[in-house]
Parts: C-alpha cells; structure tokens; sequence
C-alpha cells in the first residue's frame, strides 16, 4: 500500500443520512486512498451499504459531502459517475433476460463500444475470472452461484473503472465457493490496482481481503484500522467483534466430541 | 344441427360480421395499448400517480357497457358514427387490464436487478427499454390478453347502438326469438375470444421460455 500524492480518491467529509428522523449514518469522516481496498465491517443495519450506495449517488448525503476522484460526486454527471465505478452486488442483479456475455459487456455496450472491442473484452473477463467460454451464451440461471457471481466481477470490471463498489459479494456463497472468490479477489487485486470498497459482516473476510478494515456501528465508523491492527485494538468494539468470531472456534475445539 | 345449417347458408354475412368484430376489437385493443402502456409505465415510476389514474381506470369498469354507449351518444364528433363510439368504449374498457398490469409487471422486476442497473449507469430510459419493459412483457401482454377476451365480448353490445360485428346476429336472434340466429353470434364471438386467448397465452409463454 503506497500512500498516494494525489490524495484520496474517495473521501466522506462529515457526511450524515438520513431517512425521516432516522439517523442512518452521522459524522461520516473517511478517506479511501488509491489501490487500496477498504472493508467497512459491521452487522446488519450499521449502515455499510447506506455509505456505499453514497459514492455511486445511489442515495445522496443529508449533509456532508462525498468526494470521488477529488471532486464532489453530487456536482458530477450521475451517469458519467457510475459507468466509472464498478458495482457488484449480493443479489448480484444480472439481467436474467440477457446472456453472460450481453451482462458482461452493459457498460462497455451503453458506452458505444465497437462489437470487435466488445468481443474481445468478455473473452478477456471471463479468462480473468476462471471462467469457460462456453458460458458467454447461457443464461445466468443456467448458472451455479459461483459462476454468477463471477460475471457479475466480470460485468463490474468491464469498461475498467479505476473504483470497484462490491456489497457482499460473497455473502451468499457456500463457504467453498466463497473462499475459492476471496482467493481470486486477492490475486486479481495483485495486478489490477483498484480502489476497492468492500461490504461486509464476515471478519475473516474483512481480515483477509481488506488493506485496511472500518468498522461501524449504528451509523458510524468507530475505527479504521490495519487487520494487525485490528486484532490487536483493546477498543472495546473492535474486540468485541474479534471475540464473537474466535468463540466459534472455541466452541468448536471445547466440543470434545 | 340448425346453426351449422344457418351459418353455412349465411356464411358471407357471419365472415363480414366477424370482420367488423375483429375490427372494433382489434383497433380498440391497440388504442388501448397505446394509451395504457405509457400511463402503466407512467404510475410506475410516479406511485403517487397510481391512485388517481388506476382508480379512475377502475370506475370506467364500472359503468355498465349498455350505458356507457348511452352516454357518449351525444358526443358531438363521436356520435355521428356508431363504429367511432363503440371503439372509445372499448378503448376505455380495455384501459384496465393493460395499465394494471404494466404497472404491476414493472414494478415486480427484481428490485436487485433494477438497482444494479441503475449502479451501472444505466440512464431512466435505457433502464426502461432494456430492462423494466422486457422483464414486465409477460405481464404485460397477460394484460393484453385479458383486455382482448373482455373485448370480444362487449363488442356484441356494440350491436346495440348499430355499430355491428357478430353483435347483430344476437340482437337480431333476441328479436327473433330464434336461437339459431342467436348463436350464430354466439357462437364465432367464443371462438374468437378462445382464440385471442389462445394466441395471446402462446406469446407470453414464449417470452417467458428465455
């Protein structure tokens, strides 16, 4: 991790959400530097994917300001914005009326790509992701959940976007899969380089594919630090955390069974 | 068996009727698609909308179709023309099926679908056309269906104000007091509607096959 000179490329400046008179996020202070990948951590409802659904302006700060790329998201062209960053999703959302190959080139297709350019990029991606060319012609629900939720890396990474959102992308996966997709995260990481915003609930996830982990809680972010760090913080929420995941472990070799 | 005997001596009137009944069905079902296709997509995206336009859809149902003829009688443009009042009706009644179903095919597309459409970068109307409306086309043209049924069958009221189709059979078998004259309306009107549902049934499930 190289910190870089031309500053953040994603940046949180005193942001806050809300919904009615629900304080979904507060205080939001958070800066993502170039070619890291930040894991925001928490349980259900602490208000990850809100934070993420705030760099793409799927939703806009109540107050605050969100900057990508140095300059305020909510003064960019939404669309220009969002074909610039990749998204990848649990639910994976993959168009189920079009073939892997036709998801995979959306952006690339909607930005006027020519067809020879197209073709060439879904046959690069799905090298990239382990995946066959035979599946280029199915439909997704011809699919194993594995595979689907390769296309939709692939489909994220299509037009190159230099910021890849991914909101537990892995998170509905049989533990196999899941682990087999976190070790082609970490190896892709390797020669990609992106800016990565990584969703998720799973410590060992965040602890394996996170440069450096933010944990939040009922809206807000109560550290961010390196996993080493991370393991060592006597914050009590940090630990908190930790001890929750090492339990089962515990548990499991106290079974004595 | 009478009525076959009857059709059969009058087959070029019961063709010239059914073409008059294809004709008002046909053009008041494509106004209707015309017209309900974009409110559907309309209240779709504008909920607050939806009261207003589907209620409004739902009380048209309402008014007896007899009626409804009486009522637009007097319309000056409309009245002249006994065939111009019985496709407004049946526009009107055929609004329903079309919106609603719109409406609720839209709106059952996969919220994770939509949302990842929107996160790619996917603008309102691209949205729409390559995602909403393909997905919502079986619902949708389930609607279609419905419409046409109901179509085929009111139309023989348009008889009723003179606006023809295999209305006049009935109407002429009811003064008659002849049920094969009767059923030589009946009868092609069933027929049309089962095939309307037939083939409409045909397409969706073919779309729905991908």
């Amino acid at each position: 991790m190289h910190p870089s000179t031309v500053g953040p490329v994603i940046e949180f400046r005193d942001v806050s959400y809300r919904v009615d008179d629900v304080h979904v996020l507060s205080g939001l202070n958070l800066q993502v530097q170039s070619g890291e990948t930040l894991v925001l951590l928490g349980r259900s409802g602490s208000g990850k994917s809100t934070t993420l659904k705030l760099i793409n302006r799927l939703l806009s700060p109540t107050t605050g300001e969100v900057h990508v790329n140095g300059a305020p998201a909510a003064e960019s062209d939404v669309i220009r914005l969002r074909r610039r960053i990749g998204w990848v999703i649990q639910e994976i959302g993959l168009f189920p009326h079009f073939t892997v190959e036709r998801n995979i080139a959306l952006v690339p297709a909607i930005e006027g790509w020519p067809a020879a350019r197209i073709g060439a990029r879904v046959e690069e991606l799905l090298r990239l992701l382990g995946l066959s060319p035979d599946l280029a012609t199915r439909y997704p629900h011809q699919l194993s959940g594995g595979q689907r939720q390769r296309v939709g890396v692939a489909r994220a990474l299509a037009a190159d976007p230099a910021i890849l959102l991914m909101d537990e992308p892995f998170g509905a996966l049989d533990p196999l899969t899941r682990d087999e997709l976190q070790r082609e995260f970490l190896s892709l990481q390797k020669t990609l380089h992106k800016t990565v915003v990584f969703v998720t609930h799973d410590l060992r996830e965040a602890l394996r594919l996170g440069t450096r982990v933010a944990l939040m809680q009922a809206g807000r972010i109560v550290a961010v630090l390196t996993p080493q760090e991370f393991l060592r913080s006597t914050d009590p929420s940090v630990a908190a955390y930790v001890r929750v995941f090492g339990n089962g472990l515990e548990f499991a070799e106290n079974r004595g069974d | 068996m009478n009525v076959l005997r009857f059709l059969s001596q009058n087959h070029e009137q019961v063709l010239e009727l059914t073409a008059e009944h294809l004709w008002l069905v046909g053009i008041s079902t494509l106004f209707a698609v015309l017209i309900g296709l974009p409110l559907g997509i309309v209240i779709a995206r504008r909920p607050r909308l939806n009261k207003l336009v589907l209620g409004s859809a739902n009380i048209i149902q309402t008014i007896p179709s007899l009626a409804l003829f009486g009522f637009l009688l007097p319309v000056p443009w409309l009245g002249q023309r006994a065939d111009r009042l019985a496709i407004l009706a049946l526009t009107l009644y055929a609004l329903l099926p079309i919106i609603r179903n719109t409406y609720t095919g839209i709106r059952g597309v996969d919220p994770a679908v939509v949302q990842a459409g929107l996160g790619m970068g996917l603008t309102d109307t691209q949205l729409l056309l390559q995602v909403q409306l393909p997905l919502a086309s079986s619902v949708i043209l389930s609607g279609v269906r419905v419409a046409l049924v109901i179509s085929v069958g009111l139309a023989t009221i348009a008889a009723a104000i003179g606006a023809g189709g295999l209305g006049e059979f009935i109407f002429r078998g009811l003064a008659m007091v002849d049920d094969r004259v009767i059923l030589a309306g009946a009868i092609p009107a069933a027929v049309l509607a089962l095939a309307a549902d037939l083939g409409v049934g045909w397409i969706e499930r073919r779309l729905q096959a991908r």
